[in-house]
């Protein structure tokens, strides 16, 4: 199965019902897409795919030929929302942040503090309330 | 050079996090790995007869109790409960048996029969014969100060089960070693395990417990990472290899710890002018199967269930029961968000059959400096009852709003709450924690088993470090926690961390600072190389405590706290949803303000999921919505705004005038936000206050 993974065109031999999330972490060696829950309630395992913020346990790897898959390793340690969820402390345990991070990715810059949270509803946290998530985001919009 | 304590720093573990790379557990990867399995009783309580592992798969490792070279008992306050089954069932989704393989497919294929002799279970607490633990406290002289009361207030109020959900669901590695076995895993107190293990292998079996990134605890890896390290290690030794037990959601919600459900009776004497004269509290856990941490969870929220009041004649009564449910275990808070549910349902309770404003009545029982607890610990300089309420009432204006919103769908409510530092009674004196402070090439390294779960304990510790020592933050760095390499600095629990091995801390930090005279850690390494300080945790020498009694002094200090919740009810589906939450709290000084903001905003979200939406459904002994799909937490959308303020009063005994933060802010929520419906005319005694529970209060 081809498709383009952190703007790298990859190959991979699995099973075309394989979860993208596995394949990801297992396959292709990239451990911060994480797992939280397995059925697409948690968020914790988000990528973008073609642009797109999606559950990637949810995802059989037949749905992504072709396609441009972005994990949080594809923004590098640089990206300015990274440096916003550090100095803000959007981030406590830490095992939501990747998948917080590429569901934030696509937001607009005038997003609205409510479109904010309707993009991230679908992204559990049980450390931070969210207050922190928020003004990481925030921050990030202004550098 | 800048203090680092009192400024964000950057997380220690920021980079991490926010970039992918820290290692969690299951990110682990070892050579020659296999994956383990637990099979789990399917009833409630019986005997097992026969157990039947169907097939022939080739490479499966089985084990099951006749395995375990040492003891089958998971040592912790009590040895009650076995690793595996070997006879007695006495819960749903008890561990039977254990296997392993290299394919997870065909390891989830394996079918198990089982075959018991099943019993009668018993679900309801109160009617349990199984008592895992009894306290009682009296001051004063109760009955007849009842009988002198002007007025007497009862009420029942009780709580539900609270499911923790780290994000990070349970993980542990265990691979065999030279001589031993090492064990990687998501937990909390490394040294518990270690102590669990040595009761499965015997004494002299060479074991390392390592902390790996942990995603999330909350206390619901305090104790039950024993249990699973002790099944990957029994998989691991009979295998010859490593083997990784990870569960799955509805496995770990299922299977492991929940906070206890609790049933709180007071009956309380007041007089006409609102002065509180007797307290009389009955206090009941359901503590599930086996003991676990059942008996200190009860100490703990007995010694709160007075609520942050005076009253001159108390008697707490309390009862932890053995059910045939899982264990229920620690969770933030640790038996005061359920005690202090009751007390401040019931005082908004009082002040109305005394047709009192319910602040005014808050404001003329508050505990002051100089007046005594339940447990007669007379309150110094360092009790901030009054500025937190007084505070949140003026910031809120709480009597005004409340006034207003008379007659809407909208209400404001409150709770005034306080939350014992470290652990209970002479708990710290029996812990006999160290900490050790490594002088390094740069600078130190911190040396303790405290572990980092998100709260900030590597940050903070660094700071207090950096501080004491003189030198700058970045030249501190944190040990991984491994048993063989770090000292016991205790168990990661009961808001400890900061106050407790924070202070041992500064105490290494002040003597290395001696030993090094007028040099710098780099330039005496250059000159003598490296040396250790190593100390131990002395607590205040004034605290009195008697186990026998329950008298005196329960905790060193206390952090306190007051929030004030404003809520909506749409009058159709009885939905309520939290609009604002201002948290007025004072825990002494903090050591990194945006990570105790962090601190109150989470365990305040976790606070008013409690209150609200987590309800945990119990059928014949099991939980059956074990899954986040209908197991609801709170979401961006389900948050309220937050106001947190930051008081401070500072601590005398802590690290730079720090108390313990961490279980507080979950105490407050859940009566603020029931103390508001009553505003609209719901009389709510139970939690969570889910729109089922409302309508039936409404049509009572």
């Amino acid at each position: 199965m081809r498709f383009t993974l952190n703007g790298v065109a990859t190959d991979v031999d699995a099973h075309s019902m394989s979860r993208l999330l596995d394949v990801v972490r297992e396959q292709c060696a990239l451990t911060g897409t994480k797992e939280g829950c397995g059925e697409g309630e948690c968020g914790a395992c988000t990528v973008l795919i073609d642009g797109d913020p999606v559950c990637s346990c949810l995802v059989p790897l037949a749905q992504v030929e072709g396609a441009d898959v972005e994990t949080i390793e594809g923004l590098g340690g640089d990206h300015p929302l990274q440096h916003a969820f550090m100095s803000e402390v959007g981030a406590q345990c830490g095992i939501c942040t990747p998948g917080m991070i590429m569901a934030a990715l696509p937001l607009a810059p005038n997003a609205t503090l409510d479109e904010i949270k309707v993009a991230l509803s679908g992204n559990l946290c049980r450390c931070t309330g969210y207050a922190a998530i928020y003004r990481a985001i925030m921050k990030a919009r202004q550098t | 050079m800048m203090p680092a304590v009192g400024s964000n720093v950057p997380r220690k573990d920021g980079i991490g996090k926010a970039t992918g790379h820290a290692r969690y557990a299951d990110d682990l990867v070892f050579a020659g790995m296999l994956h383990g399995r637990t099979i789990r009783s399917t009833i409630p309580r019986g005997r097992v007869r026969s157990v039947r592992v169907v097939g022939e798969t080739p490479g499966l490792i089985v084990v099951d109790y006749r395995d375990v070279p040492g003891r089958n008992v998971c040592d912790l306050i009590e040895q009650d409960q076995p690793f595996l089954v070997e006879r007695d069932v006495r819960h749903l989704a008890e561990p039977i048996l254990l296997l392993a393989h290299e394919d997870r497919e065909v390891l989830g294929a394996v079918r198990v029969d089982i075959d018991y002799e099943e019993l009668a279970p018993v679900f309801d607490p109160e009617r349990s014969e199984g008592v895992l633990k009894a306290i009682d406290i009296v001051k004063g002289d109760v009955e007849s100060a009842l009988a002198d009361a002007d007025f007497i207030v009862e009420g029942t109020y009780r709580t539900g089960h609270q499911e923790h959900v780290y994000i990070e669901p349970n993980v542990v590695v265990a691979m065999p070693e030279e001589d031993g076995i090492a064990v990687f895993g998501s937990l909390q107190c490394p040294f518990y395990v270690l102590k669990a293990l040595k009761s499965l292998l015997g004494a002299s079996a060479h074991i390392r417990v390592v902390q790996t990134e942990t995603g999330g605890g909350f206390g619901g890896k305090e104790e039950y990472p024993s249990m699973i390290a002790g099944h990957a290690t029994l998989l691991a030794l009979k295998a010859g290899r490593p083997v990784k037990i990870l569960y799955d959601r509805v496995e770990d919600m299922v299977a492991t710890t929940k906070r206890h459900p609790s049933i709180v009776r007071h009956r309380t004497g007041v007089m006409r002018d609102g002065r509180i004269v007797a307290m009389d509290v009955d206090v009941l856990l359901d503590g599930g199967a086996y003991s676990t941490l059942s008996p200190v969870v009860l100490s703990r929220g007995c010694i709160h269930a007075a609520g942050a009041y005076r009253c001159e004649n108390t008697r707490i009564r309390g009862r932890a029961m053995a059910t045939n449910t899982p264990p229920n275990g620690a969770f933030r808070g640790f038996g005061a968000p359920q005690t202090q549910f009751a007390v401040e349902v019931h005082i908004e309770r009082i002040a109305e059959e005394l047709g009192m404003d319910p602040v005014t009545l808050r404001e003329q029982n508050a505990l002051r400096p100089g007046d005594t607890t339940a447990t007669g610990q007379v309150m110094g300089v360092d009790c901030s009852a009054r500025m937190v309420l007084d505070e949140a009432v003026r910031r809120t204006d709480f009597r005004k709003k409340r006034d207003e919103f008379a007659g809407t769908n909208r209400a404001i409510g409150l709770a005034l709450f306080f939350h014992g530092a470290g652990f209970t009674g002479s708990g710290e004196r029996h812990l006999n924690s160290k900490a050790r402070l490594d002088l390094t090439e740069r600078g130190v390294r911190i040396a303790v088993g405290s572990t980092e779960i998100g709260q900030g304990t590597r940050t903070m510790h660094a700071q207090i470090v950096a501080d004491a020592l003189g030198i700058s933050y970045e030249d501190v760095e944190v040990a991984q926690p491994d048993t063989t390499l770090v000292a016991d600095s205790g168990p990661t629990v009961a808001s400890r961390t900061c106050m407790v091995v924070g202070k041992i801390l500064e105490e290494c930090a002040l003597e290395m600072r001696r030993r090094l005279g007028d040099l710098t850690p780099a330039a005496y390494h250059a000159r003598h190389g490296a040396f250790s300080v190593l100390r131990k945790y002395e607590p205040p020498d004034w605290i009195q405590w008697d186990d026998h009694t329950y008298h005196r002094d329960a905790y060193a200090t206390y952090a306190w706290g007051c929030d004030v919740v404003e809520i909506e009810m749409d009058p159709d589906t009885f939905e309520v949803r939290p609009v604002k939450l201002t948290a007025v709290q004072e825990f002494g000084r903090p050591i990194h303000p945006a990570l105790a903001r962090g601190q109150i905003e989470g365990g305040t979200a976790q606070g008013l999921g409690y209150a609200l939406l987590e309800h945990v459904v119990m059928r014949n002994g099991g939980m059956a919505n074990a899954q986040l799909t209908n197991y609801i937490i709170p979401t961006t959308l389900d948050t309220p705004e937050l106001d947190i303020v930051m008081l401070e009063n500072p601590y005398v005994g802590g690290p730079f005038g720090a108390k313990g933060l961490g279980e507080l802010p979950v105490d407050g929520p859940a009566p603020a936000v029931v103390n508001a419906i009553r505003y609209l005319g719901l009389d709510v005694r139970e939690i969570p206050a889910i729109p089922e529970h409302l309508v039936a209060c409404a049509s009572r």
